[in-house]
């Protein structure tokens, strides 16, 4: 099981702030892919960041289960 | 007591310096960030912060690291709020503390712009007939090596 968490307008997109993701390991990347396909994001993740386990990672870094994977829209912090 | 905290409570600016108060400063700047009404010709009536709160507390902490790398013997506290906040109410406080005035200043700047790049926090804008997210819309801002370096949000 991979954790997803989403923030800002792309959480009230998808109408949910978490997901669950029956999977053993996928790339950051596969994760956009499918997001994207379900939700259609407006920005389809231009500019987004994406983070494992709070570090911030690429798109080629693979997660597994019992990962929590988070996509961090451009911030707007101070 | 934490010195990177994000917070749901008012901020009293006070307890921030007292965090990097110390015997061996002989400057401490701070920056306080508040709502501000006006914003590109639209009138503000209130803001929403939402921050990915672990994430969040852990990079402010990394901006603190980064400041005691830059500027030896300087010690940083951060707190910024989350929640509805009104105009005029503070949402970020940053002390720094140095044992010479000159850096305090240099620190608190960098602490503020590091903050807009690199910790997970957003701002919705509320108005009168609208709402929007800071950051995520028109496409002001993008990272085009995945990462945040030094692009400028030039709404913030």
């Amino acid at each position: 099981m991979i954790k997803v968490l989403l923030f800002a307008g792309m959480q009230e997109r998808a109408g949910t702030n978490e997901l669950e993701l029956d999977e053993d390991r996928l790339l950051i990347s596969e994760i956009k892919n499918a997001l994207q396909k379900k939700y259609d994001f407006p920005q389809m993740f231009q500019g987004c960041l994406s983070a494992v386990n709070e570090e911030f990672a690429d798109d080629d870094t693979e997660v597994t289960s019992g990962d929590t994977v988070a996509f961090i829209p451009p911030v707007s912090g101070g | 007591m934490k010195s990177f905290e994000i917070v749901t409570e008012p901020i009293l600016v006070q307890d921030i310096i007292d965090k990097v108060i110390r015997a061996d400063a002989g400057a401490i700047n701070t920056f306080i960030g508040t709502v501000r009404e006006m914003t590109l010709g639209k009138r503000t009536t209130y803001l929403k912060y939402e921050a990915y709160v672990p994430m969040a507390e852990k990079q402010l902490a990394k901006i603190g690291d980064e400041i005691s790398a830059r500027w030896p013997g300087s010690n940083t506290a951060i707190t910024h709020r989350i929640g509805s906040l009104d105009i005029s109410e503070v949402a970020v406080v940053i002390a720094v503390s140095t044992p010479h005035r000159v850096e305090s200043f240099d620190a608190c700047r960098y602490a503020i712009e590091r903050i807009k790049e690199i910790v997970p926090i957003w701002k919705k804008e509320h108005w009168d007939n609208g709402e929007m997210w800071v950051g995520d819309q028109l496409e002001k801002v993008s990272y085009s090596k995945g990462h945040p370096e030094s692009e400028e949000d030039k709404n913030d």
